[in-house]
């Protein structure tokens, strides 16, 4: 079957067609250094566009109206939270507020230079001062760097901040990282990158950190333990105090993976529980959007015992002004200047239209929106573990169905799929997000499809192998598409 | 209630349904003593407010309403395009994620693939990944995957000390639990540690910093895995790398090359030149400066090289009729499915700004880059020139070819700071006081020139100058 796919830069361009236009030069010409340029004739005035690119090709030449037809064509390819419901369990695909755009888009920020000197970034500072504040309220934490450029950032810096600890206190003998089964596929890349050994800890039947093994494994060694809370099973951490207990008992930290803070905002605070060092992932819990891929901001917040540590620079008031400052001391910087602060910018705007009693009541319908779903999906879609869960569950497709049948059928029916396969200590999982922004019908019709979809794949499976029937492309060969990639556009 | 759809009246019949009294009873588990805890935030407001208040904040901020920027050092006031913001702000690109279901995700994914071959055109390289969070950890990055192809042989990474000092601190970090070891060359020679700031213990002056091609060639030996240049380098010089790859491939080392994408409009492309991994900040590509973020890390390598590469890659795929499409692809390298063998921990990128570059790069045209750069190529050259006439101020930098593209040194005959401090209150952002990398000089200054710089707005900044002409 032809579908609707879209053509190429390439194959819509012409030479000598532009979208742009340029002023002529005011100034005099400066000779050219001619043994660095690119093209030879360039000196001449010339526009040999011919060899300037390559040895595989050019850059297009389109005209401005093809050109954002093409953009918007592409544009219309997409599933987004604007235009579909995306229950991609642990990414937090909530709505991404307008106002957001419209702050971030301001000229007084957009068009500011990062090294502008402090008296002419007030602007800018205090943004970044009032987000450390709020982030802090909101987790407990003593301190806060709004440095990390993605929430995989935030976890290299933190368990950096643990590495520096140890290592301050002569306590080098502390080489293991202790990870639940359960976890992020970041947490135990980015220990790695940390230079500790990563050491799994099962969990127990009922979805928590299993304490028996957990115990089992600390001694003077261990660094420290990630945890996520709620887990990627959805599961409140029923031993959560007992488990940073015992990891604090044999001389270790506890880094909290912030991806799941939605469901306990305003509820309960990291910090208080004892937690030592924690990201948030401003794109999942504050709003900002997710941007087919980012950019996201991973801020860091810790204790005291930690904040000399954090990466900087960090925003402080000294002496009536505000000043970015390093650490004392810092693991260093972890991203060129000064975080990814159109986010920040984006995610105060959040946290001010909502105040303490708007981000309770984010956590409270986030989490009663997906037990009413996993109530509504409970006969046929059962969950391993038959408890409360907080803001999202992993279920199971009926006996026999396979998850990514039932994932690539949702797209037909104007659902994007939820995560699928994960965690992998779920087999053919499911895992179903759907925030506190959807509405009760929403939620509803999304189950009954959900149903019917299963019955489908019950009644005539085949049906479901070849899904998606509706989208621009059939269901794409990725298994060929890596073993011969294909990674750039060559002509011919 | 901003941002939630149920009623009350939906609530109430969802937990009729779940069998509970309240929404309190959803957080049953949760530690009772830690439950529901004061948290002082301002009152809540509305959008009214806040955008007034926001505006308020603004007007504190240098920005393109109030003030003409000669600011650079590694990102840049360039014009972007009315349609790259009118294009990339549509929902359907903002409000998507990384393309998991690539089926319902193809806007995205040719975007990206879209992007991948312009910047490898561009950059001169077989491969561009999906991007990183900006230049700086594009350039760490590329240093860890150097390291890692040295196979623990080849274990020091000899780094130009013309390198942009964020960047150099950025590596640092990257690789403080990593084996092997970043020397950062210097012009007497000298070869020295790094300290998380970027300083350390080496001359803190940007005569020895401005190395020269020759400098890091005599420093090349078995040991090396890596050597990193800046092309423009941080003081805005132009080199010459193929003297430099061939020395460093003689030896066994890799030559990772971080570049400007404008300047790449107009001048050699470093992996046509030889470089084996290309980074680069992407910002320049009709991204806002935003007070120092979201930018975008370019990140291109030698094909040989791929399955160390870092990052997302977007490839072809065919569907079962032989439809083309776009997937995600080469995701073994990646930590969702190798974990703690993965290349990196990168998961989330920089996908939007990818996708801001590749409209921008799409809208100028080869013939468009070109003119943009010699633009700006031009008038810096007028500034510099004009700017080394007034008595007291010169423009030259020792160790250096003399040969610059948009960004210039130059020494002032009054502190960097206070004159920086005086224009700004006129208007002008005369530049960047380099005394906040080198301490112990005060009196350099860098400037840059965009193609936004007319002829007029750099005689504004001449005549600012010449106030504290010695």
């Amino acid at each position: 079957m032809k579908r609707n796919t879209a053509p190429l830069l390439w194959e819509i361009s012409k030479p000598g067609r532009r979208a742009i236009t340029l002023p002529d030069l005011d100034v005099p010409a400066a000779s050219l250094p001619t043994e660095l340029l690119r093209t030879p004739g360039a000196q001449e005035g010339g526009r040999d566009t011919d060899g300037l690119f390559g040895p595989h090709g050019t850059l297009p030449e389109i005209g401005e109206l093809d050109l954002v037809r093409h953009f918007t064509r592409l544009s219309q390819l997409n599933f987004s939270i604007d235009t579909n419901f995306y229950p991609l369990g642990s990414c937090t695909m909530k709505y991404n507020p307008k106002m957001n755009e419209a702050a971030a888009a301001h000229p007084g920020f957009a068009s500011h230079h990062p090294y502008q000197p402090a008296e002419s970034s007030t602007g800018t500072l205090g943004v970044m001062h009032r987000l450390q504040d709020a982030l802090a309220a909101v987790s407990g934490f003593a301190a806060v760097s709004l440095q990390p450029a993605a929430g995989a950032q935030g976890e290299f810096s933190g368990v950096l901040m643990i590495r520096a600890y140890h290592g301050s206190r002569g306590d080098t003998a502390r080489t293991r990282m202790l990870i639940p089964d359960s976890a992020h596929g970041t947490n135990p890349a980015t220990v790695a990158m940390a230079g500790f050994k990563a050491v799994q800890i099962p969990s127990d039947a009922e979805g928590n950190v299993d304490l028996d093994a957990l115990h089992a494994e600390c001694d003077q060694t261990v660094a420290g333990l990630m945890i996520t809370n709620p887990n990627t099973l959805g599961l409140f951490e029923a031993h959560l105090e007992e488990v940073i207990e015992t990891v604090h008992a044999c001389g270790g930290l506890v880094y909290g993976d912030g991806a799941n803070l939605n469901a306990i905002l305003g509820k309960l605070r990291p910090g208080d529980l004892g937690i030592d060092v924690m990201h948030f992932n401003l794109h999942k819990t504050f709003s900002t959007p997710h941007g087919g891929g980012g950019p996201g901001a991973g801020p860091v917040g810790c204790n005291e015992k930690l904040a000399p540590f954090l990466p900087g620079p960090v925003v402080r008031a000294t002496a009536g002004s505000l000043a970015y400052v390093m650490p004392e001391h810092s693991i260093g910087r972890i991203k060129s200047f000064y975080g990814n602060f159109g986010m920040l910018l984006r995610a105060y705007v959040y946290i001010a239209v909502n105040g303490t009693a708007g981000l309770r009541r984010i956590a409270e319908n986030a989490v009663l929106n997906a037990n009413y779903l996993k109530e509504l999906l409970s006969e046929t879609y059962p969950v391993r573990y038959r408890r409360r869960c907080m803001h999202e569950f992993v279920c199971q497709p009926p006996e026999g169905v396979r998850t990514i049948d039932i994932a690539k059928r949702l797209l037909d029916y104007g659902f994007h799929a939820p995560t699928v396969y994960f965690p992998l200590i779920v087999k053919e999982a499911l895992m179903v997000e759907p925030t506190e922004t959807e509405s009760r019908e929403t939620i509803e019709t999304f189950a009954e499809t959900m149903i019917h979809v299963a019955r489908e794949a019950e009644r005539s499976p085949e049906l479901l192998h070849d899904a998606p029937y509706t989208m621009p492309v059939g269901r794409l060969d990725e298994v060929s598409a890596a073993k011969r990639p294909v990674l750039r556009y060559c002509p011919g | 209630m901003p941002f939630i759809t149920n009623t009350d009246q939906d609530r109430q019949a969802m937990l009729v349904r779940l069998g509970l009294s309240s929404v309190d009873d959803l957080f049953s588990e949760l530690p009772v003593r830690f439950r529901n805890p004061d948290i002082e935030l301002p009152p809540a407001a509305s959008e009214l407010e806040i955008m007034a208040e926001l505006g308020r904040l603004a007007r504190g901020n240098a920005s393109d309403q109030n003030s003409i920027c000669f600011i650079g050092g590694g990102v840049y006031d360039h014009f972007i395009p009315s349609l790259v913001d009118h294009l990339a702000s549509r929902g359907e690109f903002t409000t998507a994620y990384t393309p998991y279901q690539a089926e319902a995700s193809q806007g995205t994914l040719q975007a990206m693939y879209e992007y991948q071959t312009m910047v490898a055109d561009l950059t001169g390289t077989d491969v561009v990944n999906a991007s990183h969070y900006d230049g700086a950890t594009s350039l760490a990055e590329a240093c860890m995957m150097a390291l890692a192809a040295g196979k623990g042989e080849k274990t020091t990474l000899l780094v130009a000390g013309s390198v942009h000092p964020e960047y150099r601190a950025v590596t640092r970090t990257y690789l403080q639990a990593q084996t092997g070891s970043l020397r950062i060359l210097t012009t007497d020679g000298a070869t020295h540690g790094m300290q998380a700031d970027g300083s350390g213990d080496r001359p803190h002056t940007v005569e020895a910093d401005a190395v020269t091609v020759d400098d890091l060639i005599a420093q090349i030996d078995e040991n090396t895995a890596a050597v990193v240049v800046q092309n423009p380098d941080f003081f805005g010089r132009l080199h010459d790398i193929r003297p430099l790859v061939a020395a460093a491939h003689d030896a066994g080392a890799l030559v990772i090359v971080h570049t400007d994408p404008i300047a790449l409009g107009m001048f050699r492309a470093p992996g046509t030149d030889g470089a084996d991994i290309v980074t680069g900040e992407g910002q320049p590509l009709g991204i806002p400066l935003s007070s120092g973020g979201p930018y975008l890390g370019i990140f291109g390598c030698r094909g040989e090289l791929v399955r160390r590469m870092p990052g997302r890659l977007v490839g072809e795929a065919h569907d079962h009729d032989g439809n083309r499409g776009f997937v995600l692809t080469l995701n073994t390298r990646e930590q969702h499915i190798r974990r703690e063998r993965a290349t990196s921990n990168i998961c989330t990128n920089q996908g939007l700004m990818a996708l801001r570059a590749a409209i921008y790069l799409a809208a100028v045209g080869p013939g468009g880059l070109q003119e943009i750069a010699e633009l700006c190529y031009h008038k810096a050259h007028y500034a510099a020139a004009k700017i080394d006439a007034l008595p007291g101020y010169s423009t030259g930098i020792s160790g250096g070819s003399g040969q610059f593209f948009k960004e210039f040194v130059v020494t002032t005959p009054r502190p960097a700071a206070e004159i920086v401090a005086k224009l700004g209150r006129k208007g002008i952002s005369a530049g960047l006081d380099l005394s906040r990398f080198y301490p112990e000089q005060s009196s350099k200054l860098l400037v840059a020139v965009t193609e936004r710089r007319s002829r007029d707005d750099i005689d504004t900044l001449i005549s600012g100058l010449r106030e504290f002409a010695s």
